[in-house]
């Protein structure tokens, strides 16, 4: 039993914080989101790191490690909000390396491995996915429904992009219109990996959101004391610290299911979407709360993350979408309607 | 990163399953005396297998036990519905304290007996002014003709009545700061000097006592690490109290998880979506509770001692017990409200568990000061 990293992973997990840290100061962050772009130049530099590649085995291409790698990535990049077409991407890679056939697997994944190709991934409901991260620019879509999963180019499918309250990311609605290739195989260690992902940067964000309430709790000033003297701050502090824990714990053992335990993925997965979900919108709620008002406005930087957390917990599953995944799983009663 | 069990640790756990297994003592019967005296066979049980005061050093009667060797015992008695031993306070805090900070003569005057449960403990730490606010605790202890004189009064003793020996802290300066002027003593309860009077629940148990202590006598070789230095020896028994006991906590909160979905699934209300929603919740918070302790099992590990995260799985495990307790009742509906459902009791009983062995919001206090780095209103 020992619930933490090897050293590789430590080494991972530091450098991408450094890095990471250093290409995306906040005011970077700032203006690609206000022009609605990403940096393509940090992308290239990612893509020479082989991050889009890292959970992807070496014979397409990419490093050959696993899930756990793949969301010590996911968390950094949700800490530092970074404005890169990384996770929708991922999340393609892991269902076509899941799901695809041979020949499949060796059109796709090499490029998804190596950034040359942009692949994203959406949750179909109807005949239409309505959120679907960095679809516009991909060249290839994975398309995952309760009618079965496909693979179209984009020149094939119907694109529009959607503006959202996020507007660090870019999304679109996607048709596939019976166009594309089905993903024949089991989807669901793929899907379960995307929704890890997803729960990872989720993780990122509220570890940000809580420590900025922290610091300003330290700094700001009323009645004469920091206000984070006063329990009815601190102790909200607290609360945040206990979800954003509680986050963390659900992603990193999830993501070791993925490795190592698989028959409990999707189960685990599910587990830490639901709680990840929940718990990033209210750190983030709670976090702007203890700015008062200050965290109200445009100049601040904190509704960025408090945006982004609430469009991923809408992102691939809610949260009681989740939940009704969970209790289906873990043999609560007779089975309701619940996502792919 | 592994979350699985070693071959040795799953080798353990194994023999300890198999163990709880042939040796179950079964429920308490009835009557307050007899289900103690069935619960101090049940001490003595475990002593002779090995397993009492498992954490202490071998050296002290004890195994020596790993931390994970801990959180599996706890995880592996909760499981089985082991019944706590009888001494368990003894085992916890009181040994502890004597193997941390006792003199030779006392280790081999106390340790044994609270192992083998000839010898009960209880804790006399909270008084009704000082809940808390432990420091400002008042109970005064004056040194005349070689001994103590201890007068005053300590409330939520468990097992007063039946214990040999309380672990006393009392104030013995009253010009210094609050946390200066305390020490630490055991007190033999075996004196008229010490009155035990039940306090009945909301539950209408008396699961705890009152003390009135008026001049009870301790001999000066009864004090523990010195005069003055009581906060210090008491914060040890609670940091005790708190390391480790959340894998244990988890397993008990997933066996009444198991039961409540049992009884959603008989009343047919595990095909209500609500009732789904909040199932799956609580489901997950439970899982939650184990992957936190067992992570930060795993800190503890690296840095060597029990730190403030402690607080976290106990604050978790309160709010749960609650949650849970509250959705059987709401699943039982009108019956709910019967005094002799076995759901009715722990519903009422887990009022407590956000208070008992530090309040939630002191829970959160020891979280932001000393986990968040936030500054102290005191």
């Amino acid at each position: 039993m020992n619930f933490d990293f090897s050293d590789d992973q430590q080494a991972i997990k530091r450098t991408a914080k450094d890095l990471l840290a250093d290409r995306f100061k906040f005011e970077r962050v700032r203006e690609l989101a206000e022009a609605g772009s990403y940096d393509d130049d940090a992308w290239k530099e990612l893509r020479e790191l082989g991050w889009p590649g890292i959970f992807i085995e070496e014979r397409y291409g990419g490093q050959g490690l696993g899930v756990v790698e793949l969301v010590i990535l996911m968390e950094e990049l949700g800490y530092a909000l970074a404005p890169v077409p990384f996770l929708s991407n991922a999340a393609a890679g892991l269902m076509i390396q899941a799901a695809g056939s041979e020949e499949q697997k060796q059109r796709w994944l090499p490029g998804i491995a190596s950034g040359e190709l942009r692949a994203a991934a959406g949750l179909v409901r109807g005949d239409e996915a309505k959120l679907v991260p960095d679809a516009d620019e991909a060249d290839v879509i994975v398309l995952c429904g309760a009618e079965g999963r496909r693979v179209v180019e984009r020149s094939a499918a119907d694109v529009e992009t959607v503006a959202t309250m996020d507007s660090t990311r870019r999304y679109a609605r996607v048709r596939a219109n019976g166009a594309g290739d089905a993903l024949e195989g089991d989807h669901r260690p793929g899907m379960s990996g995307a929704v890890l992902a997803a729960a990872a940067e989720l993780t990122g964000v509220a570890q940000r959101a809580m420590e900025m309430a922290v610091q300003y709790a330290r700094d700001r000033k009323q009645f004469g004391r920091p206000i984070g003297a006063y329990q009815a701050v601190s102790h909200s502090c607290a609360q945040m610290l206990l979800e954003t824990e509680g986050a963390r714990s659900a992603t990193y053992w999830g993501a070791w299911t993925a490795d190592a335990e698989p028959e409990t993925l999707e189960l685990a997965a599910s587990m830490a979407k639901a709680y990840a979900s929940d718990a990033g919108w209210r750190v983030c709620s709670s976090s702007l709360q203890v700015h008062g008002g200050i965290g109200f406005t445009w100049e601040h930087n904190l509704h960025f993350f408090l945006k982004r957390a609430k469009v991923d917990a809408l992102l691939w599953g809610s949260a009681s979408e989740h939940r009704e995944r969970v209790a289906d799983l873990s043999a609560v009663g007779v089975a309701a309607g619940a996502p792919a | 990163m592994d979350l699985t069990l070693s071959p040795s640790e799953a080798a353990f756990r194994d023999e300890l399953r198999a163990w709880l297994a042939e040796h179950h003592p079964g429920e308490d019967p009835p009557g307050d005396d007899e289900a103690f005296e069935h619960r101090r066979d049940w001490q003595r049980k475990l002593f002779e297998a090995g397993y009492a005061g498992f954490s202490w050093p071998k050296e002290y009667g004890g195994r020596g036990a790993t931390l994970i060797e801990q959180a599996l015992f706890g995880e592996e008695m909760a499981r089985a519905k082991a019944p706590q031993p009888v001494n368990v306070l003894g085992m916890v805090m009181g040994g502890p304290v004597v193997i941390t900070h006792g003199t030779d003569e006392q280790k081999d005057r106390w340790l044994r007996a609270i192992l083998t449960g000839e010898e009960i403990w209880c804790q006399g730490f909270s008084e009704p002014e000082s809940g808390s606010d432990l420091a400002s605790l008042k109970t005064k202890a004056v040194k005349s003709n070689g001994e103590w004189l201890v007068t005053g009064q300590k409330v939520w003793t468990t097992y007063a009545h039946k214990a040999k020996w309380c672990m006393l802290v009392a104030r013995t300066d009253q010009d210094v700061p609050k946390h200066q002027g305390l020490t630490y003593f055991i007190m033999d309860m075996e004196q008229e000097e010490v009155q035990v009077r039940p306090l009945h629940q909301i539950t209408k148990e008396p699961e705890f006592n009152e003390l009135f202590i008026e001049e009870a006598r301790i001999p000066d070789e009864n004090l523990v690490g010195g005069v003055g230095n009581g906060w210090a020896v008491a914060i040890t028994t609670l940091m005790n109290e708190r390391a480790g006991l959340g894998a244990a906590a988890a397993a008990g909160v997933r066996i009444g998880l198991e039961e409540l979905k049992q009884l959603a699934h008989e009343r047919g209300a595990d095909e209500d979506p609500v009732i789904r929603q909040r199932l799956a919740q609580l489901t997950i918070e439970v899982e939650l509770l184990r992957l936190n302790s067992w992570r930060g099992l795993t800190q503890i590990m690296k840095r060597g001692v029990p730190g403030p995260e402690g607080s976290l799985p106990k604050w978790q495990w309160g709010e749960i017990n609650q949650a849970l307790t509250e959705l059987a009742v709401d699943v039982l509906g009108e019956e709910g409200a019967y005094w002799d459902s076995p759901w009715t009791y722990r519903l009422l009983r887990s009022r407590a568990n956000s208070i008992e062995g530090g309040t939630t919001e002191i829970l959160k206090n020891i979280i932001a000061e000393r986990v968040l780095g936030l500054p102290k209103l005191r």
